[in-house]
């Protein structure tokens, strides 16, 4: 029986015999790694090339034909400390990256077009102050049209696309104004050439785009870090199954490419990879990560069992079931649909100002040529200042006052262990005055924990801990936890699903389950304190103590859940576990308001009525039942640990395994969103200053450039604001198999 | 003014081979990882051999 990764679901090929394999490198933390890493692997025979993307924490592989075995780079890289697991680009992130490309693209063509026809308004600029004469005035618009009209109608199709998108749509977007904007600026441009008058504005034009496109592709960027971020944690916890082929081999395969009537083997320890039912094989399964409740269920042959569940008994072999045939999920999946249906109706702030912007400054342009005719001017006159007032109130430093506040509270967020997932998430998350949180996996570390360890004697804490360390059982871990520095028992045997024995000093020691240890009388006794709580027993002859493990609260759980209720947020508990172990958990973290026993509908139905209410909620979870609610509510937040369908909902993840990132989630947005504000309201103070003069006629293309590139240059400034008071405070402790972040090391 | 008919190509030969070199760097991958090659430039592993 084998059990090796199969890489070849992994590689990519060429068709021309390349193959290609990307890795997502864990432990990478400074610049000497890379050096080693590849000249590391450079002498694995067949290698043609490893190189390491430092930014992204990766490493593609590339080789001809089979030359090159995976395995034998990825042991390389094993003994040189680092842990590589193969991966696969998600389609958001390949759709992402060809974006990016065109975007910057974009960025450089628009660049050139402002460089050069600036380089040729200058000269009319100063030339209209001198001496000029109107051949070459003429001459040198012409070749600034040149230059712009294609550059521009290149350069801004993001722009342009985006207009078309929502004008079909009927929405109004920044996108629209902006369109409008630059095209009327390149239509009056040309036809004051046609006529040989000494204005054009194709510099503005052509600068305005650049600035804009730059504001875009910087966001774009972000996003793309932030994406791969979460890609490559999606790799390092392991998305793989061990698939039981028909001849008996097991061969572990990326968790996509197992098929409906799969056979999977599931050890203790692992989590479900698939829906499915049991063929051989009983074990105890802890459903807490996906409903919420902490007793453990047993499941015998013909069982269900659904993905993220974890095995904590016997080994078992499933057949995969189609997602659909299951009806916890499918359940979970159509009350998701609905709830983010609802949520896709939420309007950026933006597009709110845009919503405003627009009709003021349309009409605006249009009393200005209506005023301009009533005072007896020509049409010609009137219609040139009208464009004007458009051109210099084109939503520059408007279409930068938000995505630069968004790309510097982003970063800041990152490094506060808060990785944003939806572009919006900032704004909703900061609207919000309610926090509902989820109990388990959320307000408790997903991890158990010894609770009784003060009761139990010295003597025999040590030998549980140091008998556990043989073991992969989840319990024993939980027992192993605190004792890292202990030597395990030499010669202890594991008897799966029951517990380990060994000899020491002649005398036989036991760590198990009660009947393994025969101790089923002082585990009746020790469980009728804490119901809630696993029991393992300790045996040392005729010695025996009972070890309670429980899922504990997070450390800074009730600091945390104080600082929310200091910011003005009331904080609810809503739970699908027993009333137990939900009003415990409450009460100490001091929240009075908590549900328990709720199903993935009643937790929906609560944030209902919250909204009904007027409240706005944030709901904190991490659990499959918790997606909904996730998705239904306002704004959510979810543990990095948490299930698929939960991350899918959330608005962004809490990186690490402590509470804190959700308080500065909230404090951060807070802040961005009031510069977001800030930066609207310059930006229409930078109006009410132009808007007055275009309509006198003074705007010459010298003070809208001028003018343009100035409440730009504020805007991005005021943004960079939204890092300041983050800098200071102490790092979170990065979870384990998160790339660390770079500002961690300089 | 004859200048201007050397100098107005010149120019804008100029700009273009500077897009040209942008596009070109974009599309050779050289900014699919701003990080690390600033930190690559460190390497003194060309030295020694």
């Amino acid at each position: 029986m084998t059990d090796r990764i199969d890489y070849s679901a992994f590689v990519r090929r060429d068709g021309e015999g390349g193959a290609a394999l990307e890795l997502a490198m864990d432990g990478v933390t400074c610049a000497a790694c890379i050096g080693d890493i590849e000249r590391g692997v450079a002498s694995v025979p067949g290698l043609g090339s490893a190189r390491l993307n430092y930014t992204l924490r990766r490493l593609t592989l590339r080789w001809e034909g089979e030359a090159c075995d995976p395995h034998a780079v990825v042991e390389r890289l094993e003994r040189l400390g680092y842990k590589a697991y193969p991966f696969t680009r998600s389609r958001e992130e390949e759709i992402e990256a060809a974006e990016m490309r065109w975007l910057l693209r974009c960025v450089g063509v628009g660049a050139f077009a402002t460089m050069n026809v600036m380089l040729l308004s200058v000269s009319v600029w100063s030339g209209n102050a001198t001496d000029i004469d109107p051949e070459t005035r003429d001459l040198f618009h012409w070749i600034s049209a040149l230059i712009a009209i294609p550059a521009i109608a290149y350069a801004g199709q993001p722009f342009f696309l985006g207009a078309w998108r929502s004008i079909r749509a009927r929405a109004m977007t920044m996108d629209v104004p902006i369109s409008l904007g630059v095209c009327l600026a390149i239509a009056l441009s040309l036809y004051e050439t046609l006529h040989s008058q000494s204005h054009a504005y194709f510099d503005s034009a052509a600068m305005l785009l650049t600035f804009l496109l730059a504001g875009r592709a910087l966001d774009g960027m972000m996003r793309r870090k932030t994406r791969a971020v979460a890609g490559n944690l999606l790799a390092l916890r392991g998305e793989i199954a061990r698939r039981v082929d028909p001849d008996g081999s097991v061969v572990e395969v990326p968790i996509l490419a197992i098929k409906p009537g799969d056979h999977v083997l599931v050890r203790p320890g692992d989590r479900v990879p698939v829906d499915g039912v049991v063929t051989e094989g009983a074990s105890q399964i802890d459903a807490s990560l996906v409903t919420g409740e902490t007793l453990t269920q047993a499941v015998g042959v013909d069982g269900e069992v659904h993905a993220g569940t974890l095995n904590i008994g016997g080994t078992l072999t499933i057949r995969a079931a189609q997602a659909a045939e299951n009806s916890l999920v499918a359940e979970v999946n159509r009350l998701m649909d609905e709830a983010l249906a609802s949520r896709s109706t939420y309007v950026r702030i933006a597009d709110r100002a845009a919503r405003l912007y627009s009709p003021v400054v349309h009409c605006a342009a249009l009393m200005t040529a209506i005023g301009w005719l009533a005072m007896g001017a020509g049409p010609h006159m009137a219609i040139v200042t009208a464009i004007a007032v458009l051109i210099i109130t084109c939503p520059c430093a408007l279409g930068l006052a938000v995505p630069a506040v968004q790309v510097v509270a982003s970063g800041a967020l990152f490094r506060s262990g808060v990785l944003l997932t939806a572009g919006d998430g900032i704004e909703r998350i900061a609207a919000c005055d309610t926090v509902v949180l989820d109990k388990t996996g959320t307000l408790t570390s997903p991890e158990a924990r010894v609770t009784n360890r003060a009761a139990i004697d010295a003597d025999l804490l040590t030998l549980a801990t140091r008998l556990a360390l043989s073991s992969s059982h989840p319990l024993a871990r939980a027992v192993a936890r605190d004792g890292a520095a202990l030597a395990p028992v030499p010669g202890a045997v594991e008897e799966p699903g029951r517990g380990i024995r060994a000899i020491v000093d002649r005398l036989e020691v036991r760590l198990g389950s009660a009947e393994f240890c025969d101790a089923a009388l002082e585990t009746a006794i020790a469980l009728a304190g804490e119901p809630d709580a696993t029991p393992i027993v300790v045996r040392r002859g005729a010695e025996s103590a009972v070890l309670l493990v429980r899922q504990a609260l997070k450390d800074d759980a009730r600091e945390t859940v104080a600082a929310l209720k200091a910011l003005g947020l009331t904080v609810l508990v809503v739970s699908g576990d027993r009333e137990g172990p939900v009003r415990r958990a409450a009460e100490a973290i001091g929240v009075a308001a908590w549900r328990a026993g709720c199903r993935p509908g009643d937790k929906v139905a609560i944030l209902e009525g919250l909204k009904r209410e007027g409240r706005r909620v944030l709901m904190v979870g991490d659990g499959l039942n918790d997606a909904p609610a996730l998705a239904a509510a306002h704004a959510s937040l979810s543990p990095i640990q948490a299930s698929h369908a939960a991350q899918g909902c959330a608005d962004a993840l809490l990186l690490g395994e402590r509470l804190r990132p959700a308080l500065d989630a909230v404090r951060l947005s807070r802040r961005a969103l009031g510069l977001m504000r800030q930066n609207l309201w310059i930006s229409v103070a930078y109006n009410l200053v132009a808007v007055p003069l275009a309509v006198a006629g003074f705007v010459t293309p010298l003070v809208a450039a001028a003018a343009m590139s100035g409440s730009s240059v504020i805007v991005t400034l005021n943004a960079l604001r939204a890092q300041a008071g983050t800098g200071a405070r102490p790092q979170p402790a990065a979870p384990r198999g998160l790339p660390e972040l770079r500002e961690a090391h300089s | 003014m004859n200048v201007l008919l050397f100098l107005l190509p010149v120019a804008l030969s100029l700009g273009l081979a500077g897009l040209g070199g942008f596009l070109w760097s974009l599309k050779s991958g050289q900014y699919d990882d701003l990080e690390g090659s600033a930190l690559r430039v460190l390497e003194d592993d060309d030295l020694g051999k």
